[in-house]
């Protein structure tokens, strides 16, 4: 048979794509496939198409879970996208770690991203061994208290202005049937809650010696006893709850079924969406009311190593978009995120947007658990957690013990 | 004893002649290898199917379970740590815990409501077609359908529970995906709902095959039918019990899908099974070398299982 001529004809097939068309094209996965996320996203790829360059959108369904497998194994399977989502932090660790991943060094110490970027974890999580491999996109908190201002009028008690009061108003709210916390089944609520709980009730301390220094005695001591008590109550709280995915409990919320729940900052985006105004329809608390702290959580997209040369040079077009004040402002104010640069203006931003802007100009700022500890220990957290939140015979002092047991062999 | 020739049966007919000349042992040897060649060519490739990607794989997983594989496997060995681990963790004991309880439970009741389904059809009453069409329609849908159904099912807010009170008992309370005692129970329901058609079907099959005169046989004989259908045709349908085991007890290990779509392993981890463990482990956790350790234990106890039942049914045979 004539080799040389399939050969031939199947590198045509390859190559002719790429010469026929101008621009080039590049491939970029996530998994912002939510209404406002979504719409964030085409601000991302009008930004990159007016380069000159031709976004292709790479969007994989059912969260980061779901998503991060599928994104791996086609970087380790050798079919690479142009670029892809991950969350700051570890989740890309290994893969850099096998030069899977692409250096920016250069390109950032010529657009001078270390001045600009802050806070300046978020650029030490995509730095390893002192190469620069992604680029921070935005920055997602996790410390949200959100409550309903109508089911504290129908229960006639005043909205909480921090956790105990929270706590204290419940059984005001159970009298009218009103739920007091929504808290969705899903494993990785109500390990988020519990991280939630550490840094606020627990204070920061305590929250950088069990996430940061993985100190077993710290996690044993009598300071998380504390927590796991504030654990106990969100438990109690939230029994009955019977929903699975965040924004279904977030809906409760929004309805006055519930009084509140613990959730990142996306949760905004819902409230938004149900045409509710912060501080008339609903209250949020940054930090439960408590600790006046955020942790910087959030995305980072990732360039894997190409070898086509037009692709790469896109690639670093990709990168300088992103990181462009007008980019940024555009994606953040869809997305309900905070932008990475501090020399960027948010007109548009509300009440609860502001008063997160204004912590994180204080510099009340811890990294995330996502950047502090590794995929494996935290799934064993949320085994735990979703334990925990689950059962009604585990004990708190069963719950520390195992707790202190993860962080023991934590890596 | 020497191979005379490697020459295909019936290539020529010299070859006929000179083989049945021959003693019979003797002249069957070499044909053995060649008999039904081009059958033998074209199994060749589901043979290395087989040996590279069952075998192969198998191995390899095994082998990686003894290292410390994150996100990508790697060769260093840690001996027997993740195995220490897996079998400190609270989850995998959950999972065991669970898939015994469904495994025993389901193997008992898909097999006795199955056969029973299946004593009833064979009752020559009206309109079997349409109930033997019913009954083995649930096994159409795939579990991933068959979870989501009986999630709203036995949902409380708008499944079961919210029927009942509606009609009126207001303190009814049926809400076993929301239990973590009887959670495992909700999800039997729905394997049992999609599954006991097909063990019906199989039961019918092989109930069908039972001659006719064994039936008159004991009518003349004054033995009662549940004594007939005891003692004389259910020892005579084993063939057809054996195949229903194995299909019933590979569904059983294999046990994920339904799962997922009907609770994801909640409430917390109360109906976690080992397989879904396996793949939260290598997938999320981004840690192959538990998901591994995992995986041979699974392995290890459908060994177990079928190791001794095979040494029973094969060896057995070839002694008789």
């Amino acid at each position: 048979m004539n080799i040389r001529a399939v050969a031939a004809l199947l590198a045509a097939s390859v190559v002719l794509p790429v010469g026929s068309t101008q621009a080039t094209d590049l491939e970029v996965t996530h998994w912002w496939t939510s209404g406002g996320e979504a719409a964030a996203v085409a601000e991302l790829a009008k930004a990159f198409d007016a380069t000159g360059n031709h976004w292709v959108d790479g969007a994989i369904a059912g969260s980061g879970g779901t998503a991060r497998p599928i994104m791996i194994s086609r970087i380790t399977g050798g079919d690479p996208m142009g670029a892809t989502q991950f969350n700051h932090g570890r989740q890309a660790e290994e893969l850099v770690n096998e030069g899977l991943m692409r250096d920016f060094t250069e390109l950032a110490a010529k657009e001078k991203w270390a001045e600009k970027i802050r806070p300046a974890s978020l650029l030490k999580s995509c730095t390893f061994e002192g190469k620069i491999y992604c680029v921070p996109l935005n920055i997602h908190s996790w410390q949200w208290l959100w409550l309903s201002n109508d089911a504290y009028k129908k229960a006639g008690v005043p909205v909480p202005k921090n956790w105990d009061e929270y706590v204290a108003a419940a059984p005001a709210l159970e009298k009218v049937g009103i739920l007091p916390m929504a808290m969705g089944g899903q494993p990785w609520q109500a390990n988020n809650a519990f991280s939630v709980l550490v840094i606020t009730v627990g204070g920061k301390d305590i929250y950088q010696k069990v996430y940061g220094d993985k100190d077993e005695k710290a996690a044993a001591g009598p300071e998380m006893a504390k927590v796991f008590k504030a654990a106990d109550d969100a438990r109690r709280m939230s029994k009955g709850t019977n929903v699975q995915d965040w924004n279904q409990a977030t809906n409760l919320v929004i309805t006055g079924k519930a009084g509140g729940q613990i959730m990142g900052d996306w949760a905004q985006g819902e409230f938004q969406l149900a045409g509710k105004k912060a501080g008339v329809d609903y209250t949020c608390l940054p930090g439960l009311g408590v600790t006046d702290v955020l942790t910087t959580g959030g995305d980072a997209i990732y360039f894997p190593v190409l070898k086509d040369k037009e692709k790469s040079k896109a690639q670093e077009a990709l990168a300088s978009t992103l990181l462009d004040p007008k980019t940024q402002v555009a994606f953040n104010l869809k997305k309900g995120s905070l932008p990475v640069r501090g020399d960027v203006d948010l007109q548009a931003a509300n009440d609860c947007m502001r008063k997160g802007l204004d912590i994180l100009a204080k510099g009340n700022v811890m990294t995330s658990t996502d950047q502090l500890i590794s995929q494996d220990t935290q799934k064993q957290m949320e085994d735990l957690m979703s334990q925990f939140f689950a059962s009604s015979s585990m004990t708190v002092e069963t719950a520390q013990k195992r707790f202190a047991g993860i962080i023991a062999s934590a890596d | 004893m020497t191979v005379f020739s490697t020459k295909p049966p019936g290539t020529s007919p010299s070859a006929v002649t000179s083989s049945t000349a021959r003693p019979k042992t003797r002249a069957r040897r070499p044909n053995r290898l060649f008999r039904n060649l081009s059958a033998k060519i074209a199994s060749i490739p589901m043979v290395l199917t087989a040996v590279v990607i069952f075998l192969g794989g198998t191995v390899w997983t095994v082998v990686y379970s003894f290292t410390n594989s994150k996100l990508l496997p790697r060769l260093t060995f840690v001996g027997f740590d993740q195995y220490e681990r897996l079998w400190a963790t609270p989850r995998w004991l959950v999972s065991i815990q669970n898939l015994a309880t469904y495994g025993i439970l389901s193997l008992i009741f898909s097999l006795v409501i199955g056969f029973l389904l299946a004593a009833l059809m064979d009752q020559k009453i009206r309109f079997e077609d349409t109930f033997r069409t019913i009954f083995l329609y649930p096994f159409a849908l795939s579990f991933i359908v068959t979870g989501l159904v009986w999630q709203w099912i036995l949902n409380p807010e708008f499944g079961v529970q919210s029927v009942v009170r509606s009609l009126g008992w207001t303190s009814f309370t049926f809400d076993p995906l929301y239990n973590e005692d009887i959670v495992i129970y909700g999800i039997l329901i729905a394997a049992l709902w999609q599954g006991t058609g097909l063990v019906m079907c199989l039961m019918l099959a092989g109930l069908r095959g039972i001659d006719e005169d064994i039936w008159k046989a004991a009518r003349v004989d004054g033995i009662p039918m549940w004594r007939t259908y005891l003692f004389i045709i259910i020892p005579m349908m084993r063939p057809v019990f054996v195949t229903t085991l194995v299909i019933i007890a590979s569904g059983i290990v294999r046990i994920y899908d339904l799962v997922v779509a009907q609770t994801s392993g909640g409430p917390g981890i109360a109906s976690d099974v080992p397989a879904k463990y396996v793949y939260d482990y290598m997938f999320f956790a981004q840690n192959l070398g538990q998901g591994f350790a995992a995986s041979t234990m699974m392995l290890l106890a459908v060994a177990i299982v079928i190791v001794p039942w095979a040494y029973l049914e094969f060896g057995g045979r070839k002694r008789g």
